[in-house]
């Protein structure tokens, strides 16, 4: 019994540590340990017990985010391998890449200005299948060719999008109220 | 199968100790409790048969409350010391309150929450509501025949931090155990996903009073998955009735009336928005103090245009909820409607247009939230039977943040996150042996601190001097199931500390609720040391029937040491109970609570190994 339940996203969820998740394996087990642990489970019990449904609850609400979702996942896997991607920090991108935000970004503001929703529904769509094709590099970079640093590299491309994806959002729900 | 039972002690402990336990719905006009009995929800009601009690509290002048019906009839003759939809002002100041010029009170601001003054002295919405919710429990207990365990009171699912804390603390000040606060939608999913067996994702529209909340849900095998909450705390019915009255002041050219002809014509204004959900016109006929006479006839069309902007208002609460859900109208398998306000024909009209389908109404919108709430009561107490195999999961509502530089909130918990939830964040000192540092936490979606609430301010001291920057602060948030956030923040490298459960800059203090509490006792004539004494007596054995089955079940995971030693800590409170001192009894409670701390987390991993499906744990070993 040496695993550390507390450490181990992918071992809590009994899933392989990959890029590539079985989705449907994920939501299950989530929904299993959630039974398990939710605070409702333990509502009736001893403070001690109560608090430590609480942490657990927490702390597999806090691993399903961080698998459900690509970003979150690669940046794990990132951490788990030691690598430190600087993710933060690290900004040289290359020249194509920067042009190719500059004009997503004004097409975004320009729709927004214009009040344009399906125009920004068209680019949220445009961004979504830009965002799979990314996914499907790292896809190919962790699991199958194991190159950490170009992994790195294109999760940092990942994060560009998923800001774009924010803003999109944040100018139709402008739109809307 | 002896493990999975390890979270459900509840289940296997002997049926006949079912713990009595209420759902209540506290509402903006009316409110309500219910609770399960055989295995079937039902709302508990009043002598005179009835399951609604008005939200209406009136103070009377010598010394006396008086709750419901009884208040209400009082409401236009006294209208400074008769309190409705009280609801509006939980958690809220002064400056919060819409239409704070149609409503007949007399407002004390205070920092934090206003306070309405009556004849008894200021009053704060929290101690009204109090009164209101000790009301339902004396008719729970008398209906059911002994003390309640607990209680789960619902909230609106786009209360914030202030709200909910307020509406907790009333609860305390009614005496009671509060074993969750639990979202209205939610618990309407609950009550209609439960009798009708619905998978798939389903919406939840929900105009109360005075507050509008929608939820997506995705229901499958008895688990409630909030995926996306939003809404507007303050609209509701009593919008569309103040929409009518402005409408009849315009209509017969009156001046601004007096506190009692307000309330007369709002009344009035009421009914006739009622009986326009059955009728096609409806009267609203008053004479005014001033010997003027108001003599008018709505039309359904008319009062649906002057009403149109608020049903829209609803609408784009729903189109970001939807968003936030990653889903679309039609994605949605069916539509509930909760709150006495959608009976209203044109809001079924337009929800029904929005999702492009009919929603159901067949529950009663009225009760539905109650009746959830006093399943999920059910299911806390312990009294859960082993086909309620269901699970809820919650989203918190609007996102937790902190204030950054220049005024700006920097987002730590972003909205519709599942609770509970806990999210760190480092900050750094900006200044060479800067020795203490100033937190602001807020709540909401605008960029601007000023435009979102703010929660709470405090301060972390004792920071060891060192070079701007070099000092490393780690400040967390925890949201609890409940959706109550607490913050605490720690210098990484001295373990210097401080925390806060946010509450201090809206709520009421806990001395503020012992005083209240304390003359709420001398009131009634209750012995407030005796009464301490049967809470601290029902809380030990709670405790001890809880550790003894934990141990009866898993003693393996103990050693022989460990075992003795609670054993030890289980007898110290045995001899406590049996006599008469609190403090005592506290005293072993503490004790015996951190004396089974390692064994809760041993039974802890014991429980979550025993969920993972296949047991290979070899395989996982890393």
């Amino acid at each position: 019994m040496s695993i550390d339940l507390h450490k181990d996203y992918f071992a809590l969820f009994e899933l392989p540590r990959a890029f590539r998740i079985d989705r449907e394996a994920l939501e299950r087990r989530y929904l299993q340990l959630q039974q398990q642990v939710h605070p409702d489970r333990h509502a009736h019990l001893p403070d001690a017990e109560r608090r430590r449904a609480l942490q657990w609850a927490t702390r597999v609400n806090e691993a399903f985010q961080t698998l459900r979702r690509s970003l979150a996942r690669a940046r794990y896997l990132l951490e788990l391998a030691g690598v430190d991607a600087a993710l933060e920090t690290n900004t040289a991108m290359s020249p194509e890449f920067l042009m190719e935000q500059m004009e997503w970004r004004e097409a975004v503001s320009e729709a927004h200005e214009a009040g344009d929703v399906d125009e920004l529904e068209h680019l949220h769509r445009r961004l979504r299948s830009a965002a799979k094709a990314i996914e499907e590099e790292l896809a190919a970079l962790f699991d199958d060719r194991n190159d950490l640093d170009a992994a790195a590299e294109t999760v940092r491309r990942l994060m560009f999008l998923e800001k774009l994806d924010q803003e999109i959002d944040e100018a139709l729900a402008a739109l809307e109220s | 199968m002896a493990l999975l039972q390890l979270s459900e002690p509840g289940m296997s402990a002997e049926p006949h100790q079912h713990r009595l336990a209420v759902g209540i719905d506290l509402g903006t006009t009316n409110s309500l409790v219910a609770t399960v009995r055989n295995g079937i929800a039902v709302c508990l009601n009043d002598a005179d048969g009835r399951a609604m009690l008005p939200s209406v509290v009136r103070y009377l002048a010598d010394g006396g409350v008086e709750v419901g019906r009884e208040a209400m009839q009082a409401q236009t003759n006294d209208p400074r010391n008769t309190i409705t939809s009280v609801k509006r002002f939980m958690g809220r100041g002064l400056k919060d309150v819409a239409h704070i010029e149609s409503t007949p009170y007399d407002f004390v601001d205070a920092p934090g929450m206003l306070r309405l003054r009556t004849v008894q002295g200021p009053k704060s919405p929290v101690e009204v509501s109090a009164e209101i919710l000790k009301d339902l429990r004396t008719r729970a207990e008398a209906s059911l025949g002994g003390e309640l365990t607990g209680a789960v009171i619902t909230v609106p699912a786009y209360f914030d931090d202030a709200q909910r804390q307020a509406t907790k603390d009333a609860a305390g000040l009614a005496g009671l155990n509060v074993l969750r606060l639990l979202n209205e939608p939610t618990a309407a999913a609950i009550a209609y996903g439960l009798d009708n067996a619905a998978e798939g994702v389903y919406a939840v529209y929900d105009l109360g009073g005075g507050t509008f909340d929608i939820s997506i849900l995705r229901l499958s095998r008895g688990v409630f998955e909030v995926l996306a909450t939003n809404g507007d705390a303050a609209l509701g019915g009593d919008d569309f009735d103040h929409r009518l009255f402005c409408w009849s002041l315009d209509q017969a050219r009156i001046q601004p009336p007096s506190a009692q002809d307000l309330r007369r014509l709002l009344a009035r204004s009421r009914a006739a928005k009622e009986l326009l959900s059955h009728a096609s016109e409806a009267p609203i006929v008053c004479k005014l103090g001033s010997g003027e006479e108001v003599n008018l006839t709505v039309g359904r069309e008319e009062f649906a245009a002057i009403t149109d902007n608020l049903v829209r208002k609803t609408l784009a609460p729903v189109r970001k909820a939807l968003r936030d859900a990653g889903m679309r109208a039609e994605d949605v398998k069916g539509v509930v409607m909760v709150g006495g306000a959608t009976r209203m024909p044109h809001v079924q009209k337009a929800v029904a247009d929005f999702f492009g389908q009919e929603p159901l109404t067949n529950l009663d919108p009225d009760k539905v939230v109650a009746l959830g709430a006093a399943k999920q009561a059910n299911a806390l107490a312990g009294n859960r039977s082993a086909d309620e195999d269901w699970l809820l999961l919650d989203v918190i509502p609007l996102s937790l943040g902190l204030e950054t530089m220049g005024g700006l909130a920097e987002k730590v918990i972003p909205r519709n996150s599942t609770i509970p939830v806990a999210r760190a964040q480092e900050f750094t000192t900006y200044k060479d042996g800067q020795t203490a540092m100033a937190f602001h936490v807020v709540q909401g979606e605008r960029e601007l601190v000023s435009d979102c609430r703010s929660l709470a301010r405090f301060e972390l001291r004792g920071i060891p001097p060192m070079v701007a920057g070099a000092a490393r602060i780690r400040v967390t948030f925890q949201v609890d199931a409940d959706g109550l956030l607490s913050v605490s923040a720690r210098e990484m490298s001295s373990g210097v500390e401080a925390s806060v459960t946010v509450k201090p800059s809206y709520g009421l203090t806990d001395d503020e609720i012992a005083e209240m509490l304390k003359s709420g006792f001398e009131h009634a004539g209750d012995d407030m040391g005796a009464r301490a004494l049967r809470e601290q007596q029902v809380e030990a054995r709670r405790l001890a029937e809880a550790t003894r089955h934990a141990m009866a079940a898993d003693g393996e995971l103990l050693e022989p040491a460990a075992r003795e030693a609670i054993e030890r800590l289980l007898a110290e409170l045995d001899r406590a109970v049996a006599g008469s001192d609190v403090g005592k009894i506290k005293k072993a409670l503490a004790a015996l609570n951190r004396g089974t701390e390692e064994f809760a987390s041993a039974r802890m991993d014991k429980s979550i190994r025993s969920a993972l499906a296949g047991q290979k744990i070899d395989q996982l070993e890393v």
